[in-house]
């Protein structure tokens, strides 16, 4: 009896080497994604809490609008009457206007640490709808051609691997190639449309990819059902394929977008300038209109980062422009999320 | 030319298998006129590939007018590939081809090149094995294929709606909610859509590969009551698994045996004295 229950049943619990190997393995997973968990948590705080500073204040309405609809400005440092003073161009100049004795004060002058960064949200915007139309147009045709028209052969594996290795191309030569093809070759110069046109080549391998995964999910029987009932096989694709791809093809853009709005190398040779007093709309006929360069948020953050010399100022200009386009990334992703899970309820199988 | 006529008058818009000259190409001489009425669909020493390997041999079978003709046989002999010969379906699939001999419709060969594959389409329907309900409302599954032709009188859209839901026995189950998804139906209603969307556009024939073998027995029962009922206004060509179902829904049957058309006869024949030992093995379940 007592041997017995020392031995235990058949389904004693013991620690063996298996059980020793498990606990180490589960805690080795559960740490990576803590740590990966963190890394993001630390990144996305440190732009929240110190472009926050930027983008809010502490008085009514609590958003700095300045920010968001000013464009840059010098920043003019003096001390008057004592007071330490800090001022955009424009307040400077009025103050001045006010206080002609003022004009004789020396001030300490800090570029783009004044004013706010509208153009470069505009700039940002309009690159990612223009060149998201091209890659979307181009991209979603190239994949009902692969995969509802070509037949497979050499030649389509052959444009297949291209495409494949067109994805693995760093962004940077991207730029470089706009900026032959492009700025250099067309002669479009530094313009909007030379970006939409490198930063749409830059995401097409994506849509392209994506695209296709989405056609092929949509079940051999619609395709077959619809062309049984007389439909050619473009009416089939566009009433009975396409609509259901669509929320597959929304999603790949969506990563698209975050992709198109956050490079700076395609930019940098091809569509963004440093400065730009303009406005996009400021134009003197509707063809300028593409042919202007504009100001983006990834680029500004590279030129106040990189371009001027550092001080207490430009910390508020980098972190407030990135929590501003972490910002605009989450509206438009958002957007697309919220029409892609319209349309999925819509086309439900 | 008896035979071009006869398709015109039919169907009023576009006469389509175009009235020329029935086939006397290709060195073969051209099938016999049919009777006008009497046979549909001559199926004329046919091979067929997928690629390199022939699924079809030298079928000869000619399917009557305005009566239901079942093709039966062990899985894998063939009969899903001719049933897609007779709409072309099969043009689909890279790498097939009919190597030999010819289908007429009406004495028009259908490989003929003058001849349009979308009207060809649009008079032999298809009802698929598996059930095909677009993920669309019951409504714009059965105006499916109306739209495509251009109609887009609501009134009429309205009326072919409910007649053809009707002809499909199901628009007493759907009436209330023809704006509902055809995706919410019961696996029988879905098929029943399905023959409802396809009998929307006024086929002559209508091609059904195992329309049954997804559905319950009183599923079943429906859709071969629907078979009885709607041979008086369609030619039917349905594949079936179920003897039952070919004894109780078909005028003439067919045995087809690894790519080949053993027996063709009226079903009573093949059912009670078959003349070749395979079909009647068959039939009787001792093989297959
Ligand atoms: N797409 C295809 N490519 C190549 N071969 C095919 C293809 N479809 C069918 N086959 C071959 O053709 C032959 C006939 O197939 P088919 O589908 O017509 O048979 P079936 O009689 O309909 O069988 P089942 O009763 O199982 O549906 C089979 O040997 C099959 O392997
Ligand atoms: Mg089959």
């Amino acid at each position: 009896m007592s041997t017995e229950l020392s031995a235990g049943h058949v389904f004693q619990a013991r620690v063996t080497l298996a059980q020793r190997w498990e606990q180490a393995c589960f805690w080795l997973f559960r740490g990576a994604t803590y740590l990966v968990l963190l890394c993001g948590a630390v990144v996305f705080l440190n732009i929240f809490v110190k472009g926050s500073r930027t983008v809010f204040q502490p008085t009514a309405p609590f958003i700095n609008t300045a920010f968001f609809t000013e464009s840059p400005e010098s920043l003019h440092v003096f001390v008057w009457q004592g007071k330490k003073m800090e001022m955009g161009d424009r307040e400077h100049r009025a103050f001045v206007a006010q206080h002609p004795e003022a004009a004789k004060i020396k001030t300490e002058d800090y570029v783009y640490s004044a004013g706010g960064i509208f153009p470069c949200i505009v700039g940002t915007v309009l690159l990612v709808v223009g060149s998201m139309t091209i890659a979307l147009v181009l991209g979603v045709s190239a994949a009902v051609y692969l995969n509802e028209y070509a037949r497979d052969g050499t030649f389509i594996r052959f444009v297949r691997l291209a495409i494949l290795n067109l994805a693995g191309v760093p962004s940077i030569v991207f730029g470089l190639f706009g900026f032959g093809m492009f700025v250099l070759f067309f002669d479009w110069n530094v313009s909007l449309i030379a970006g939409w046109f490198t930063l749409a080549f830059m995401v097409l391998p994506v849509i392209i990819t994506a695209s296709e995964e989405s056609l092929k999910a949509v079940p051999k029987g619609f395709r077959e059902g619809s062309l049984a009932l007389g439909a050619t096989k473009w009416q089939t694709i566009r009433k009975n394929v396409l609509p259901y791809a669509l929320p597959g093809i929304l999603t790949s853009s969506i990563l698209g977008i975050a992709r198109v709005a956050g490079e700076t190398a395609p930019i940098m040779f091809t569509a963004a300038y440093v400065v730009r007093d303009k406005l996009p709309w400021d134009v003197d006929k509707f063809s300028d209109f593409f042919f202007q360069g504009v100001m983006a948020l990834p680029y500004h953050i590279y030129v106040v980062s990189s371009k001027i010399p550092q001080n207490e100022y430009t910390e508020r200009v980098q972190y407030g422009t990135a929590f501003v386009f972490l910002l605009i990334v989450a509206l438009i992703a958002t957007t697309s999320i919220v029409l892609r899970n319209h349309l999925r309820n819509r086309y439900k199988w | 030319m008896v035979t071009a006529s006869t398709l015109m008058e039919t169907r009023s818009p576009a006469p389509n298998l175009r009235p020329t000259l029935p086939a006397a190409e290709a060195g073969r001489p051209a099938a016999p006129a049919a009777p006008a009425g009497q046979i549909l669909i001559d199926i004329d020493h046919v091979d067929f590939f997928y690629g390199a390997s022939q699924a079809l041999h030298d079928i000869n079978l000619k399917v009557e007018d305005k009566k239901v003709t079942a093709f039966i046989g062990p899985s894998g002999c063939g009969k899903s590939t001719l049933l897609r010969c007779l709409n072309r379906m099969n043009d689909l699939i890279d790498g097939t081809r009919v190597a030999r001999g010819s289908i007429k419709i009406r004495g028009i060969d259908i490989h003929r090149r003058d001849v349009d594959v979308i009207e060809l389409r649009k008079r032999v329907g298809m009802v698929f094995q598996k059930s095909n309900p677009f993920p669309k409302s019951i409504y714009e599954n059965i105006t499916y294929g109306l739209r495509l032709q251009g109609v887009s009188n609501k009134a009429r859209l309205d009326e072919i709606v409910e007649k053809s839901l009707r002809g499909a026995a199901l628009w007493d189950e759907v009436k209330d909610r023809l704006h509902a998804s055809g995706l919410g139906l019961s696996g029988g209603q879905q098929q029943r859509l399905c023959i409802a969307r396809a009998i929307a556009v006024e086929p002559e024939v209508i091609l059904m590969d195992e329309p049954c073998s997804a559905l319950d027995p009183i599923a079943t029962a429906k859709v071969e009551e629907l078979i009885h009922e709607l041979k008086t206004r369609f030619t039917i060509v349905i594949v079936t698994h179920n003897m039952q179902q070919a004894a109780r829904c078909s005028d003439k049957t067919a045995f087809f045996y690894m790519g080949r058309l053993i027996e063709y006869a009226d079903t009573q024949t093949i059912f009670m004295n078959p003349g070749n030992p395979q079909t009647e093995a068959y039939v009787s379940g001792r093989f297959g």
